[in-house]
């Protein structure tokens, strides 16, 4: 242990704490800015840019960035002398004066943390107004939207996308003053090899990094007498969009927010579960087809359009791996378009599938060429949690104080192996409650699978379909979806499945979620929602779904069949990436 | 090349080849057999030196002499205001800023006539005679060369000349004889102190590095230099890269690494160059490898070019883009001794630092310390420009004035002109006023007259110089190179810049220079790396030197050295013009009017400040307020 004060207190920390982490656990609130470290999904950003956390250190020339400096013995450090905090002042003073003062119109009003800081100095006058850097604002993909102007160099973008998601899009370019985190050469984001995951906006403390809203088409689509617009909402969204009112992180809030919805005029209110359902009995036949045959294994989910980006840009000689499955989000705005359609008679033309998603790279997925039936797009924008609260508190509607209602049907009908979609190892879970039955014939008596579940970024189960021992994985983040397929293309590892979602945690703490900023606890909290939710639902296994059982009846056929083909799956996931860019 | 496979063979070699010096070091083989050594840095190659040596090869054979007449080129020979340099041994007559027409007349009048060709000859500017030998040119005579001992006195292309100065011996003494520890304390016992600014004890620093267990250690030699004018780490490399290698292997040896970088910047082709011949040739001799000199001990060297980043003199920054990296400096600790290139320790040493080991083993950490001051021992090369006479690379023993260096050596201020200020330590550095000319150069006493020893950069200003000016020079200089990591470094060091252009453009008030020492202190308290944290140092000094410079600037509203061109007005005294239209014509704005025979007017609004119309005038008419 080593021994120090701060702050004229003594306390012992183990070796190689900094003196940030010290000050912490004795309630010493240093401001921070650039500093970010969620121990969970093992992210760390100490580059010690922003100066802000400076203290001043006994017999040390220069104060010192704690969150970057080792605690030594007889350390003496003081956390608020005159230097200090002038020093701070200072240095914040200089941020601002090469950052916009947009903010009343800022995306990140008031979840900024730059903007907070500067309120909580209590800094009112501009004291610095010489030049600041400008640089072309990025909307070049359909999800994910730079702003170089906005971003202060804290580099948390550029440690996600490189050192946790390995996807390696952002790095610091140029020098000096113009100095700015950008895709190589500056090229448009939608050229580089980003996958849009979106974690890099989740990590983001200002609107240098946010998702391309479409809140107004939705409205006018909303206001358009025409259209019959119709709502699906993801998993994920119903444990978080709560904490946008005020309420607890985890806490379901589903018949709400499908009662706010209503309320802003939606014809009907869908959920993405049923498509998630769908989902596991197209893909289970899958998964049974090719492990009968031994081939073509492992069998990889498609669920997550951040995943297959990066597959197609990381290990495109990995292709045939993933299921041919749309994502939920694509089947349930499918089966919306024809399926729904044709009974409600409605002209698929006149429908608009609005989804309430998790996620940036949703956006990126609804607006790829391949992902429409017919010749109808599947799903025509993509809100994210963020944007539909908004949306909300615009139409005056306050979760807390709503009545629950319940999804229209029959595309509102779920199951508990839909809903836990939304966290990692959900998809597996879901999938084997499936595999199983249909494998084996057998009942499957006890659902839980919690061998897969966790933030964990990486856990492997074996499963035994009676006798064929079956071993499957499920993957959270980037970086650990290379460690796996690695080991894969090496013949090092062998599997039957594996679930892979690009962002650690899974969609609970997709890019577009309410700022979690390093409150972790909030992305389990989301994850025990949802399997709260599985454990309170009577039925878990998606082939129960019954609105499930009467869509194949009553449309399809059975799973895999020609039209199944035709309206949930897609053949050329890759080229259909490709062309869009 | 035999490999030479031990220290009796490489003392072998050293007698074969120490002939090839004989001549340059004065000793005459007959009357008719003479050496022509021409400068071959960079400086001199610019002016054509290798025409110059290929011409005189040339009629060499053309005349069938090549038994008794040799031309070669040599590394720098640091006058390089006289240069191209030409030198003829035994006699070592020195010709100056030769061109390669004049290289028949030296042919035939010297070489096949034996006369001195008197026009080429050096000509003291005080005394006004023309001098015949180097060692007689002030500028040579108050040097102490040790780390350029060999630039300039042997051909940096071939090994042998280096191995007949005694070369290498260092490194066989010490393979045989002595244990890494023995090597440490003897670089402790010798003072040196790193070269690259900072004047960290080079010893210390390898103890540091050797007490790290580590499977892999690294030596980098910092080649990346970048202070504004300073060139001594490029002239060693030109002129003497085994220097390099030999220290770079001693340092291997004393702290347990076996593979070395020299990071060097792209921008020096010829540095890079001549240190790929030396590293072939000495891998081939068997002085770079494995097992040198037969010994247990094995130790390559690579090259690194760096891209020409100045943050990537920084340590921290340098090892980045060693590894493929940006160039970024980090926070220190772990220092690099203990965590440095691919996490391994690494020391990281100065070019002239590793040329002045090979010395010390030669010739004893006692004499080492011998020279300099109590606390900074050894020589420094400094890099002499700006308002000098003698712009070129001098070596002095620590300890020397500035007067002697700026006086003595450099020949006092260009153009009669008075001395102002002398800036050393390069953009982390201060301006010197002429108070401290007589301060006895060493890195505590600059450190404590508000400059630097830096990489020994020394610009000297005369009141034509305006010290706003230069230091928004330096600003601007920073603004450019910082990496932009930190905030104080990025965002500060431009609202400083800003401040200061301001100034100089007449727009300042006196609440900026409040702001710009409050801004000085908050960058150099908490800017990440040495480049932020030095970077206020030459508004600092000069705030602190020359005040009265800064508020002739903000509240007359005048540059007192008619330097800031915005503060600067050409006028026309109407006693004096007599209306030739001269001016008028010669007006690229067209902002002069006047008929003629009448008095013409400057329109300010116009005036881009050119001075054209200054230097037609032939009456004085113009003038300059």
């Amino acid at each position: 242990m080593i021994n120090l004060t701060i702050d004229g207190q003594q306390i012992s920390v183990p070796e190689g704490t900094t003196i940030l982490e010290a000050a912490r656990s004795m309630h010493l609130d240093i401001p921070t800015l650039c500093y970010l470290n969620l121990e969970k999904i093992k992210y760390l950003n100490q580059v010690a840019s922003c100066r802000i956390c400076v203290v001043e250190v006994e017999g040390r020339r220069n104060l010192a960035p704690s969150c970057a400096t080792p605690v030594a013995e007889g350390m003496k450090v003081v956390t608020n002398s005159k230097r200090v905090l002038s020093s701070r002042r200072k240095n914040l003073e200089l941020i601002i004066s090469n950052h916009p003062f947009d903010c009343l119109v800022c995306a990140k009003s008031t979840d900024c943390e730059l903007q907070r800081l500067v309120w909580e100095f209590g800094i009112n006058t501009q004291r610095y107004d010489g030049e600041r850097s400008e640089h072309a604002i990025d909307r070049s993909s359909s999800a994910l939207k730079r702003d170089p102007n906005k971003c202060i160099m804290c580099r948390r973008c550029e440690t996600m996308c490189n050192e946790v998601q390995t996807v390696g899009a952002l790095t610091a370019f140029g020098r000096g003053f113009n100095t700015i985190v950008a895709p190589a050469e500056k090229e448009p984001i939608v050229n580089s090899n980003c996958v849009f995951c979106g974690q890099c906006v989740s990590v983001c403390p200002t609107a240098a990094l946010t998702g391309i809203g479409y809140i107004q088409e939705v409205w006018a689509a909303l206001f358009n007498p025409k259209k019959t617009v119709i709502v699906q909402v993801a998993p994920a969204v119903r444990v978080a969009v709560g904490e946008e009112f005020g309420m607890a992180a985890g806490e379901a809030v589903t018949g709400k927010l499908v009662a706010g919805l209503r309320r802003l005029g939606f014809n009907a209110i869908f959920d993405t579960t049923f498509g998630a359902d769908l989902t596991v009995v197209e893909e289970s036949k899958e998964i049974i087809e090719r492990i009968e045959k031994n081939e073509n294994l492992p069998i990889l989910t498609s669920c997550c359009p951040g995943w297959i980006n990066f597959l197609e840009h990381s290990f495109p000689n990995l292709k045939y791996m993933p299921s041919t499955c749309k994502s939920p989000q694509q089947m349930t705005g499918a089966i919306i378009k024809t399926y729904y359609a044709e009974k409600m008679g409605i002209d698929p033309k006149d429908i608009v599938v609005v989804s309430v998603m998790p996620c940036i790279a949703k956006k990126y997925e609804a607006a790829l060429p391949n992902e429409e039936t017919y010749g109808i797009r599947d799903v025509d924008y993509v809100l994210t949690t963020r944007e539909v609260a908004k949306m909300l508190k615009e139409g005056s509607v306050d979760l807390r104080h709503i009545q629950e209602e319940e999804f229209d049907n029959p595309l509102g009908q779920s199951t508990g192996a839909g809903v836990i979609f939304g966290g990692t190892g959900g998809v597996l879970e879901a999938a084997l409650r499936t595999v199983y039955e249909k494998a084996t014939g057998k009942t499957l008596e006890d659902v839980n699978f919690t061998a897969v579940r966790g933030l964990n970024g990486m856990r492997i189960a074996e499963v035994d379909l009676d006798g064929r021992l079956v071993r499957v994985a499920a993957v959270a983040g980037l970086g650990n979806a290379r460690k796996v397929l690695e080991k894969i293309e090496s013949g090092e590892e062998k599997f039957d499945i594996i679930e892979i979602m690009a962002c650690p945690g899974g969609c609970v703490n997709g890019g577009g979620q309410p700022y979690a900023e390093e409150r972790e606890e909030i992305i389990e909290q989301r994850l025990s929602g949802l399997y709260q939710l599985d454990r309170n639902t009577k039925i878990r296994k998606s082939h129960l779904n019954p609105a499930i059982q009467a869509l194949y009846q009553e449309y399809l056929g059975e799973a895999g069949s020609h039209k199944a083909h035709e309206i949930l799956h897609v053949t050329d996931l890759f080229s259909a990436a490709v062309k869009q860019k | 090349m035999p490999e030479i496979r031990s220290q009796q063979q490489l003392t072998d070699a050293y007698e074969q080849y120490k002939g090839l010096l004989s001549l340059r070091l004065g000793k005459a083989v007959d009357d008719k057999t003479r050496l022509v050594l021409v400068c071959g840095g960079t400086g001199c190659q610019a002016s054509d030196s290798q025409k110059i040596v290929e011409k005189f090869q040339k009629l060499i054979i053309d005349n069938g002499l090549q038994d008794q007449l040799q031309a070669e080129i040599a590394g720098c020979f640091g006058f390089c205001e006289k240069g191209p340099i030409v030198k003829i041994f035994p006699e070592d007559v020195f010709y100056v800023q030769v061109k390669p027409e004049d290289v028949q007349e030296i042919f035939d009048q010297h070489l096949v006539g034996g006369q001195k060709v008197k026009r080429l000859l050096y000509e003291d500017p005080a005394l006004k005679v023309k001098i015949d030998t180097s060692d007689e040119i002030s500028f040579y005579k108050l040097q102490h060369r040790v780390a350029l001992r060999n630039c300039g006195l042997i051909n940096p292309e071939k090994i042998e000349e280096y191995i007949a100065t005694g070369g290498y011996q260092s490194l066989g003494k010490i393979l045989n004889q002595m244990t890494p520890e023995q090597v440490i304390d003897e670089m402790k016992k010798s003072g040196l102190r790193g070269r690259g600014g900072a004047g960290f004890s080079t010893g210390k620093k390898w103890e540091f590095a050797r007490g790290y267990a580590n499977d892999e250690k690294f030596v980098i030699c910092n080649a990346d230099e970048g202070d504004p004018g300073a060139f001594m780490d490029r002239s060693i490399m030109e002129g003497d890269s085994h220097s390099v290698i030999e220290g770079m292997c001693i340092a291997g040896f004393a702290i347990g690494a076996h593979q070395g970088y020299v990071y060097i910047r792209a921008e020096y082709p010829l540095a890079v160059k001549r240190l790929q011949i030396a590293l072939d040739q000495a891998r081939e001799r068997g002085l770079l490898g494995k097992n040198i000199l037969g010994s247990e001990f094995s130790f390559d060297i690579a090259i690194r070019l760096g891209a020409g980043a100045f943050v990537c003199g920084e340590e921290t920054a340098l090892i980045h883009s060693l590894q493929g990296m940006r160039g970024e400096p980090t926070t220190k600790p772990p220092f690099p001794a203990q965590s440095g290139l691919w996490g391994k320790p690494t020391i990281v040493n100065n070019v002239e630092t590793l040329a002045n080991v090979p010395v010390i083993f030669e010739r004893g950490a006692d004499w080492y310390s011998s020279i300099g001051t109590k606390t900074s021992k050894g020589t420094k090369v400094f890099a002499l420009a700006g308002k000098i006479n003698n712009v070129g690379l001098v070596e002095v023993p620590m300890g020397t004035t500035l007067r002697e260096i700026i006086y003595d050596i450099g020949g006092g201020i260009k153009g009669g002109g008075e001395f102002k200020s002398a800036q050393t330590g390069g953009p982390s550095g201060g301006c010197i006023p002429k108070q401290y000319l007589d301060t006895p150069i060493d890195y505590e006493s600059l450190a404590s007259i508000g400059s630097m020893m830096g990489s020994g950069g020394m610009i000297i200003m005369s009141d034509h110089d305006c010290m706003v000016n230069i230091a928004r020079f330096y600003m601007e200089f920073i603004v450019e190179e910082s990496c932009g990591r930190c905030v104080p470094c990025r965002i500060g060091n431009k609202r400083m810049l800003e401040i200061l252009t301001n100034i100089t453009e007449g727009k300042g008030t006196e609440t900026d220079l409040l702001e710009l020492r409050s801004l000085a202190e908050t960058i150099m308290d908490t800017s990440l790396c040495g480049l932020g944290q030095t970077a206020p140092n030459p508004v600092l000094s000069t705030l602190k030197y020359f005040m009265d410079e800064y508020e002739a600037h903000v509240i007359e509203k005048r540059c007192p050295a008619g330097v800031c061109q915005k503060l600067m007005r050409y006028e026309i005294l109407p006693e004096k013009c007599i209306g030739c239209t001269a001016c008028a014509r010669g007006c690229p704005v067209g902002c002069i009017s006047g008929a003629v025979k009448q008095v013409h007017v400057i329109d300010q609004s116009k005036c881009i400040k050119c001075g054209a119309c200054i230097t037609r005038c032939k009456f004085g008419a113009v003038v300059r307020i």
